[in-house]
């Protein structure tokens, strides 16, 4: 039987498996919807806006481990996607966007809603593909899949014209896919493997440098049994958060800019570095000449271009980490014996030397201003038992989720690391409720980046998806305010929010429940109030608005030299500021 | 130092931009680009002659590497390679002139393909060195347009790596 074009799509998708796609229609993709409107195995999550529909995609592929799919119309529908694109080709999501084209006779044109698809996309893409004939259409779905699902997953985007998803032709979905250019490397070198095998065991000083492709490959399991054999501390990426459990004692949190001064502490004098599915990202390394400079350095990772990317790398080794990881342990299960703790005694001496020196910390007055820390650490502590998924946006509250929110297990972090979205984090945690409808999903949130996706709050409410949203509310672009009070002498320019709306009003206005925090007294009971709510929640926290995220590296810096705390000159500079961020402190504010 | 690839890319539309954006995304320099279809028509054959220092040119080879549309990538510059260029010169001749234009072509073994009473066109191939020469000799009479190919270039046989076929995956 001969099938429209759309139908293929729709036909293709199923056997790809999807269960929920993120859409918002438009002139060109009216035959896909109308299809999609005829059948009830996909469900269709209406965003308000397109590049919602990319981070709800994203949210659901990292949540879930499979593509996430969205579908946007040509011109503005492509144009809007594209932040949520690029986002995910620095973090390695994998995501099947498939964008409406002008038709064929048309392209080139300049019609009406058209734009170059495929130029707009290429650099922030894994691969992308116009469908001129529909012929090639099956071909090409299941191309998109395999593509943005193996070797370094990332997004792969499908433009298909307004005739091509009109015509006809016979459907057969193909089984296998040849792509003679695209193989990736999934087992490592044999040889190098018995390299960092034997620098592992010599080791007195190692450390595991963990990233988001350890969450990717679902390689935790294995990282577990290398981090415990061979007693090495393990630092995480942002990426990287949850890959190994944030409770566990060999866990040191998160490295780099933000990251714990014994995380840093520890890479720096480290003298073996054992990075895994982790790309060196200047946020990472702080100064690249100084970074690790007393170790070797092993570099697992599936993309060979993320080696000796940034940093001299001695052992390289191109792999999928789980399959490394798996052949790693077998030769160390081996050679391990109990001379390895003794050989590591001193170094982990010294570790929980640094803990004890600068644990993560903050001070909440019972009767003071709500410090944003606290609402991080007490969410976490309120809701750890129910294995919440977690989303953020980007900017200071960010940070302290990755500090505070300790993530026992892969999958349950969505956070936007490589391009840092702000945005970000509310579609995310929408995509991820719609993959799992029972699941705790939270979104901590700033007040300035939830008002950059806010309106997808209609569709949380139309499709049912409960999430949490805690905004820590100071009122600032935060962590532009951070940088302007410690490297702009405190000159606030455009950080202040002048109006940030009521969220709680906002909230309700669309149909959620808007509930807020205004004393430290009241948190826990708002906090539980929301997670027993079964509908999408709004907790404003008004929060103290000058408190600074540290450990804190400035840019260019080197790892082992964090400020810890506000300069002496800031705190001077802070004595007289107001302690909240309300109306009645603006003058003061702005004449800071 | 400079590098010549040779890069076997799918013989398709957009491929040629996503070399090039690669390069101008990433910083790359391209000094020469020529392209050109195989034996085998759902190929092409691009020559790209690059600079960089080991770490750049390491970077340049995988990122092309990981494009899904290349094929085969290969630094010539790691073994013996030959390389040529070739060059169409237009000469503008005064009736004095036009015998001592023959004479530096036929120096240079170039051949004189289009004629005019007050143009000759030569065309001559070799490598850069060779090119430079001529015109530098024929920059006195007058050039009038120049245009070059940039370079391609092959592997030596003797010492050139065997070439396998490119390798098929099948996935379920």
């Amino acid at each position: 039987m001969k099938l429209t074009g759309s139908e293929i799509l729709i036909e293709c998708l199923k056997a790809e498996g999807v269960k929920t796609i993120f859409a918002l229609p438009g002139g060109v993709v009216l035959k896909i919807f109308d299809m999609l409107h005829q059948q009830k195995d996909i469900e269709v999550v209406l965003t308000r806006h397109e590049q919602g529909a990319g981070h709800m995609a994203e949210g659901y592929a990292k949540a879930t481990g499979k593509a996430g799919v969205c579908l946007v119309t040509s011109g503005p529908g492509m144009t809007n996607v594209i932040t949520a694109l690029a986002d995910a080709y620095m973090d390695s999501v994998p995501l099947v966007c498939i964008s409406g084209q002008v038709s064929t006779s048309l392209i080139g044109n300049d019609a009406f809603q058209e734009a170059d698809n495929i130029g707009l996309s290429r650099p922030c893409t894994k691969y992308n593909f116009l469908v001129k004939d529909v012929n090639d259409l099956a071909t090409t779905i299941k191309e998109a899949f395999y593509i943005a699902t193996t070797g370094r997953p990332g997004p792969v985007l499908v433009d298909i014209p307004k005739d091509v998803s009109m015509a006809k032709t016979e459907f057969t979905y193909p089984n296998s896919v040849s792509i003679r250019g695209y193989n990736p490397t999934y087992e490592g070198n044999k040889w190098q493997i018995k390299q960092a095998a034997e620098a592992i065991m010599k080791a007195k000083k190692p450390i595991l440098y963990v990233g988001g492709g350890v969450v990717f490959s679902q390689a935790s399991k294995e990282l577990l049994e290398l981090a415990e054999m061979t007693q090495s501390p393990v630092d995480m990426t942002l990426m990287g958060l949850g890959a190994f459990p944030g409770e566990h004692p060999q866990s040191m949190g998160m490295m780099g800019m933000h990251g714990t001064y014994c995380a840093n502490m520890a890479v720096h004098y480290s003298d073996l570095v054992i990075a895994v599915g982790a790309r060196f990202d200047d946020r990472v390394t702080g100064k690249v000449s100084e970074f690790c400079p007393f170790a070797k350095v092993i570099h697992i990772d599936i993309d060979p271009t993320s080696i000796r990317k940034n940093i001299h790398v001695d052992i390289p080794i191109v792999g999928d980490c789980k399959a490394v990881l798996r052949e790693l342990n077998q030769i160390l299960r081996a050679t391990v014996n109990g001379n390895q703790r003794d050989l590591r005694k001193p170094w982990w001496d010294q570790i929980r030397e640094w803990q004890q020196a600068h644990p993560l910390a903050y001070q909440q007055e019972p009767d003071g201003a709500i410090k944003p820390q606290h609402v991080v650490k007490r969410l976490y502590e309120l809701t750890k038992d129910r294995d919440p998924i977690v989303s953020t946006d980007v900017g200071q509250h960010q940070m302290w989720t990755a500090q505070y929110f300790k993530l026992a297990r892969p999958n349950r972090w969505l956070t936007s690391g490589g391009l840092g979205t702000m945005g970000f984090g509310f579609p995310a945690a929408m995509g991820a409720q719609a993959a799992f409808r029972d699941r705790l999903v939270l979104c901590v949130a700033g007040d300035g980046s939830i008002q950059m996706n806010m309106q997808e709050m209609a569709a949380a409410v139309v499709s049912k998806l409960p999430v949490k949203v805690i905004i820590l509310n100071n009122r600032f672009h935060g962590m532009v305010r951070q940088w302007q009070d410690l490297f702009y002498e405190g000159r606030y320019a455009s950080s202040y929010l002048d109006t940030t709306p009521d969220f709680v009003k906002l909230a309700e206005a669309y149909g959620a429940v808007g509930l807020r925090a205004s004393k430290v007294g009241d948190l826990d009971a708002v906090l539980k109030e929301a997670i027993a709510t079964d509908k999408p929640v709004v907790v404003d926290v008004p929060t103290y608005p000058y408190e600074n995220c540290y450990p804190m590296i400035p840019a260019g810096g080197c790892n082992h030299e964090m400020i810890l705390e506000d300069p002496p000159e800031l705190k001077r500079r802070m004595a007289g500021a107001p302690s909240t961020g309300s109306d009645e402190d603006k003058d003061t504010i702005l004449t800071a | 130092m400079e590098h010549i690839i040779s890069v076997t890319v799918e013989n398709k539309f957009g491929v040629l931009s996503r070399v090039a954006g690669l390069f101008s995304g990433r910083g790359f320099n391209i000094e020469s680009l020529s392209v050109a279809p195989t034996l085998d028509p759902s190929m092409s054959q691009m020559t790209i002659v690059t600079s960089g220092d080991e770490r750049i040119v390491e970077q340049i080879v995988k990122q092309l590497n990981k494009l899904i549309d290349v094929i085969k990538v290969v630094d010539l510059n790691e073994s013996e390679f030959v390389s040529r260029e070739t060059a169409l010169i237009k000469v503008h001749t005064k009736a004095e002139d036009r015998a001592e234009a023959l004479r530096i072509a036929d120096i240079f073994r170039a051949n004189v393909i289009d004629s005019t009473p007050s143009t000759y066109t030569i065309e001559v191939t070799g490598d850069p060195k060779k090119l430079e020469a001529i015109i530098n000799l024929l920059q006195p009479l007058g050039i009038k347009e120049l245009i070059r190919t940039g370079r391609v270039a092959i592997a030596r046989e003797a010492i050139r790596p065997a070439l396998s076929q490119p390798q098929k995956i099948a996935r379920e």
